[in-house]
């Protein structure tokens, strides 16, 4: 939805990844951009360049938060050091919501560094959403989670991705990142609909939507966020904002990035599907269906 | 007490769970991923056919994935194995340009995994990545020799370089901080992020030296090296530094790092400094009683602070 509890009541618009190419074209020419997603990681720290910039970027920008390793889907407890540390950046950045991916990645106190597939089940649904929560109170604002984009199904799984996801987000009371591309990559790795998946997710806890480029190997799709968006990713997300509402909308560009206004011109092309689902009637918010509720 | 491991069908101890049902079951399952994907790849960079217990490979990983009609489960996981050994060791390549001139690509490359095997990521950031190759260096030399000292310092240097760039400044002492002060009994503060390093050879000339040279690789449009990492960058080899005792300090200026020399006496002083002595008892171990007499260790002295206060190397205490 354009403006949730989830995503702090606001409507951003479509974003950009801060990345560190774009650096002196952003602080020098201050182009019009709604806003910019940053990597909470490349900024848990504590003074020089990277904060510096960020101060730079805060003044002129409104900035969101994106994690990649608090992983809510480890069984082992979450890292307390890593929380205050986020918790100092939230202060910083006044991010209305923060992100960070439904997965796992961490085993025993190493770090993979990855982000690993869940098992479908019960069990790590809850798991998941009781570290979910931990998050939100100790960083008091609200949390949204990403789906991932994954190349392998489990055994033990019991339920959909999407059953999974509506799962983990329920129980936790939380917001959902949802990645479009992700969808579309798992959605050809593991032979499912991706529109599927569309209508299987609560729509009213969408805060934020990712979209994104990937490359097609010869037995699978990796995510590698290194192309312009694909004209299936497109169809989707139009699909997705016809059934969510238009909501904040961040173009994931990491490698081989192109110059800022490349990027930022790719990103802007989601305003046209932004239109078009402007223009059509507002869904009706309500709960999709939870195929995997237990009794 | 450990609960016992769930045995197969055919007797044998299950690598993974059959089901997840509880938070423990979730972590034996994650645990047993982690140690398949984490487990070093081949020459060719394949997963290894065979586990550490002979048994097939391909039979642990079915325990976990489900195969689809295009890839075995032995495949699916094996992608996860690629990306994560690609990862970390691509980070390690980027940090550390100097250890990789010494050795060279793939002898690099074999102390990388090495060290990742024995100091695998324990921290949420890549950064803290290189953080105990050093140690590790001197823990297995044979891996290095005979540059085992030269990669040593250079690992030491490379971390120094990392801890710079990001780690606190605090406000910086002033003039107006001296007044009244005692110098019997002030005590003087460092800036965090500076480093200080005794080292064997030279190596920051060679640092230097290397990120010319890297430099001169890169296209001027691109932000992306020429060459792929883990290949050696195709430009003149440089020649290895002899030893040779080197002070420096590593700092930061307006977020850019630059090394700077110090003499033998400045780097005790400033080490004195550091393990919290008064200005007095660090001027005393810096310079050596027999030549405090002579009158120009007091304009070295002298300059050196007055260099080092420019600099912004000495803050208030937090």
């Amino acid at each position: 939805m354009p403006a949730n509890k989830f995503n702090g009541f606001t409507d951003y618009g479509v974003g950009l990844g801060l990345r560190i190419p774009h650096y002196d074209h952003i602080l020098s020419k201050k182009p019009t951009v709604d806003w910019f997603e940053i990597i909470s990681e490349n900024y848990l720290v504590d003074g020089g360049r990277p904060l510096a910039i960020l101060d730079q970027i805060l003044e002129q920008y409104r900035v969101v938060q994106h994690g990649v390793s608090l992983y809510f889907g480890s069984a082992e407890k979450l890292n307390r050091s890593q929380l205050r540390r986020l918790k100092n950046l939230v202060r910083r950045t006044k991010t209305p919501w923060l992100s960070d991916h439904l997965c796992w990645g961490s085993v025993d106190g190493t770090y993979s560094h990855d982000l690993l597939p869940m098992p479908y089940t019960f069990a790590a649904a809850k798991r998941t959403a009781e570290k979910i929560r931990q998050v939100r109170d100790f960083l008091e604002i609200p949390i949204c989670v990403e789906n991932v984009s994954s190349y392998t199904e489990y055994h033990v799984s019991e339920m959909t991705e999407w059953e999974f996801l509506t799962e983990v987000v329920e129980r936790a009371d939380c917001g959902i990142l949802l990645d479009v591309n992700n969808i579309y990559v798992s959605s050809k790795n593991h032979d499912f609909d991706p529109y599927d998946y569309l209508r299987g997710v609560p729509h009213h806890r969408v805060a934020q939507m990712h979209i994104a480029g990937h490359t097609r190997f010869e037995k699978y799709i990796l995510d590698t966020h290194d192309h312009p968006v694909l004209d299936p990713v497109w169809k989707l997300y139009a699909h997705a904002t016809q059934l969510c509402g238009v909501t904040a909308t961040l173009l994931e560009w990491d490698d081989k990035i192109p110059s800022f206004q490349e990027v930022h011109d790719e990103a802007l092309k989601a305003n046209d599907y932004v239109a078009g689902a402007r223009a059509a009637v507002p869904p009706r918010p309500a709960v999709a269906s939870r195929g995997a509720s237990r009794s | 007490m450990k609960r016992p491991a769930r045995k197969s069908s055919r007797g044998a101890a299950r690598f993974a769970p059959a089901q997840v049902t509880t938070t423990s079951e979730l972590a034996a399952l994650q645990r047993a991923m982690w140690k398949l994907i984490s487990r070093p790849l081949t020459a060719g960079s394949r997963m290894p056919r065979r586990w550490i217990d002979g048994r097939l490979t391909r039979e642990i990983a079915a325990q976990i994935a489900k195969p689809n009609d295009r890839l075995t489960s032995f495949d699916r996981l094996e992608i996860y194995s690629r990306v994560y050994w690609f990862r970390v060791l691509d980070s390690l390549y980027d940090d550390c340009p100097g250890l990789r001139a010494v050795l060279g690509g793939p002898r690099f490359m074999k102390l990388a995994e090495a060290y990742l095997v024995r100091y695998p990521s324990r921290s949420f950031t890549l950064r803290n990545l290189p953080g105990r190759l050093a140690r590790f260096i001197r823990e297995q030399p044979e891996l290095t020799r005979p540059y085992t000292a030269l990669c040593y310092d250079t690992a030491r240097f490379e971390w120094a370089r990392v801890e710079v760039f990001d780690t606190a400044a605090f406000p910086l002492f002033t003039a107006d901080d001296l007044r009244s002060a005692d110098p019997a009994r002030l005590r003087l503060n460092l800036q965090p992020y500076l480093q200080l390093l005794k080292l064997d050879y030279p190596v920051d000339e060679f640092i230097l030296a290397v990120k010319q040279r890297e430099e001169l690789s890169r296209g001027e449009a691109s932000n992306t090296s020429l060459t792929a990492p883990g290949e050696p960058v195709r430009a003149t080899k440089l020649p290895r530094p002899r030893a040779a005792r080197t002070y420096v300090a590593v700092h930061r200026v307006e977020g850019t790092i630059y090394f700077k020399r110090l003499a033998p006496a400045g780097y005790k002083i400033l080490t004195a400094i550091r393990a919290g002595r008064t200005l007095q008892q660090a001027l005393t171990a810096g310079i050596p009683a027999s030549l405090h007499p002579q009158g120009d260790w007091a304009g070295a002295v002298q300059g050196w602070f007055k260099n080092w206060m420019e600099l912004g190397w000495f803050c208030r205490r937090e």
